[in-house]
């Protein structure tokens, strides 16, 4: 059951960033921006949180999973620390993908290089 | 007085110069395409054995020029002028091609357009009485300019149907003041257009402009007719430009639909390789007019044909500070006897 | 052309332009992203489920997921495999996890040429940084609008 949720959300969710680079000519720089800018928005409204309850990952590994989490971390930071928890929850929220795509970014460019395209 | 000028953007060439014999080299996907048995040398690694894309484009320009001179049965020494360009920041392909020839060179920029650039500086150098030997080339290679322009290679994106596909190629043609034709005889230069065409994905329409332009130009300085040609050629305007060049051209009071074509459509099977609309970039127009064209000029296959190459004179921060697009295109006539 | 004829076609040339386009085939496109965007994240529910049968709380699990979503996309692109799935999948493969990595390793990759500390590490970002720009300030700038809701409103 969980499959199948976290299928049609995530789907869903990809369609619709599908149609924006479709008939917008919206960048994917600027619809990745959206769509993270929009997680964090609805996931500060409280939005967000019912479909990560019902789609799970087919809602946190989206972009928009990101924001909400930044958000998610925004607000637990306010909780703990006050204020600076403002500043310190969100990347600590999403610490582990940010740093993941670092290191293993800078891992993989020393393995590997670009293959021409066919 | 400028007695060769014809009209307004033409000059008739008095002394025709010969093409004497021409190179090219391209990359594995150019050599799968329809023309790839008209290619010199077609290469299996589009590195070309060297540790970046820039250094595998500027030794594919330095090798086709070598291989055109070789050709004559001449040697670097005896050339003139190199008159060469490219897409790179600087036009580093060509300029690190001469440093390694040492042929007197010209750092030429018309974007797409070099290859006509070129061969119409040339044969002016030449007609004018300055030389008798003279190289013009121009490259380009996908892998250099999808990161200068566009995004990584391994970036996963999505091209729309109207993009086209960088061709890696390099193409050089060596002219002389003697010799038995092909020959150069009419050189009709552009000017900037700009229909206000904004889609860095679109490059085809934002040079259509230009290139109905100039062959309108070309008909009126010239007084000549779509009839007197065999082939109409325009250089990297893909499926879509195509059409929209034909319907300008058709405007303008002449219609050339029967006898043209554009070389990134011919270059690539557009169903098969994935190409979108076609191919673009300086060495399209470079590579199908030094490896196909040329050959059919010398078989007689066409006795008399108008290659235009078309250029879009972009860069990376003129589109992110939302300027349009404006295009150039640059004609040149060439026929097997004068 | 005469001037005239420039100035008319300038003004017709949008519209010769709209009706050229080829449109991309919107039903196509969407019916690969929604498969390939769905099946990305089974994968991420994968990992999920194992992670909580390990005994992981569920409120770190999310870090135990993004940590190997982003090292299969990060993988993936170095292998070279990403961006020809992306060339279907579009949104599909941009939109998950998994496009943030491949958009922070690829060009790593490409510019690992132009040197190790102004090639890959300053370039890193070039595609990614501003998700990471417009994403960490507006937490920032709700997490703020939180605090002084929670402070003085209450």
């Amino acid at each position: 059951m969980d499959y199948i949720r976290a299928f049609i959300v995530g789907g869903f969710i990809c369609v619709i960033g599908q149609i924006l680079m479709d008939k917008t000519k919206l960048t994917p720089a600027r619809i990745l921006v959206s769509f993270v800018t929009l997680g964090v928005i609805l996931g500060a409204l409280g939005i967000y949180e019912p479909l990560v309850k019902y789609g799970k990952a087919g809602a946190t590994v989206p972009l928009p999973g990101f924001g909400y989490s930044l958000a998610k971390g925004a607000f637990k930071g306010v909780d703990e620390y006050g204020l600076i928890g403002a500043f310190t929850g969100g990347v600590t929220g999403t610490a582990a993908g940010i740093a993941a795509a670092v290191f293993f970014g800078y891992i993989m460019a020393i393995i590997f290089s670009p293959k021409m395209k066919k | 007085m400028a007695v060769k000028k014809l009209g307004i953007q033409t000059v008739k060439l008095m002394n025709p110069p010969s093409i004497l014999e021409t190179a090219t080299i391209t990359g594995s996907k150019e050599g799968e395409g329809p023309l790839g048995q008209y290619f010199d040398v077609v290469l299996s690694d589009d590195l070309y054995g060297e540790e970046s894309w820039e250094k595998a484009e500027s030794k594919m320009t330095r090798e086709a020029v070598k291989l055109a001179i070789n050709k004559a049965n001449l040697h670097p020494d005896n050339i003139d002028y190199m008159f060469s360009g490219d897409l790179l920041n600087q036009i580093i392909s060509s300029s690190f091609a001469a440093r390694e020839l040492q042929i007197p060179f010209f750092g030429l920029y018309g974007a797409c357009s070099t290859m006509t650039e070129s061969l119409s500086l040339s044969s002016m150098i030449i007609d004018g009485g300055y030389a008798d030997y003279v190289i013009a080339a121009t490259s380009s290679h996908f892998a250099s300019a999808e990161r200068q322009y566009r995004f990584p290679l391994e970036y996963g994106g999505q091209r729309p149907p109207t993009s086209q596909w960088t061709v890696t190629g390099a193409g050089a043609a060596l002219l002389s003041s003697s010799g038995s034709g092909p020959y150069i005889t009419y050189v009709t230069t552009g000017r900037v257009m700009d229909f206000g065409v904004k889609d860095a994905n679109n490059m085809g329409a934002a040079m259509a402009p230009a290139a109905a332009d100039t062959i309108l130009r070309h008909f009126k300085d010239t007084g000549f007719n779509p009839a007197y040609y065999d082939l109409i050629i325009t250089g990297d305007l893909g499926k879509v430009g195509k059409e929209l060049a034909v319907e300008l051209v058709k405007k303008g009071g002449y219609d050339i639909s029967n006898i043209y074509t554009d070389c990134g459509v011919e270059i690539f099977d557009l169903t098969e390789q994935d190409v979108h609309s076609g191919a673009s970039g300086c060495g399209c127009s470079a590579v199908v007019f030094c490896g196909y064209l040329y050959k059919q000029l010398k078989e007689g296959n066409f006795n008399r044909i108008l290659l235009i190459s078309t250029g879009a004179l972009l860069s990376p921060t003129s589109s992110q500070q939302g300027e349009s697009i404006p295009g150039i295109a640059h004609a040149v006539a060439i026929e097997r006897s004068v | 052309m005469e001037k005239k004829l420039e100035k008319q076609l300038s003004e017709e040339f949008k519209n010769m332009v709209d009706k050229n386009n080829p449109q991309s085939s919107i039903i196509k496109d969407c019916i690969f992203a929604f498969v390939i965007g769905g099946l990305i994240c089974d994968i991420g529910q994968f990992f999920m489920n194992l992670f909580l049968s390990f005994g992981i709380p569920e409120d770190n699990v999310g870090f135990y997921v993004a940590t190997v979503m982003v090292f299969l996309g990060a993988f993936l692109t170095g292998l070279g495999i990403y961006d020809n799935v992306a060339k279907y999948a579009g949104a599909g493969t941009i939109v998950p996890i998994t496009g943030f990595a491949n958009s922070i390793v690829s060009p790593a990759m490409e510019f690992k040429r132009e040197g190790y500390i102004l090639g890959v590490g300053a370039r890193m970002f070039i595609i990614a940084g501003p998700v990471l720009v417009y994403g960490i300030s507006s937490s920032v700038i709700v997490g703020i609008i939180y605090y002084f809701i929670k402070y003085f409103v209450k």
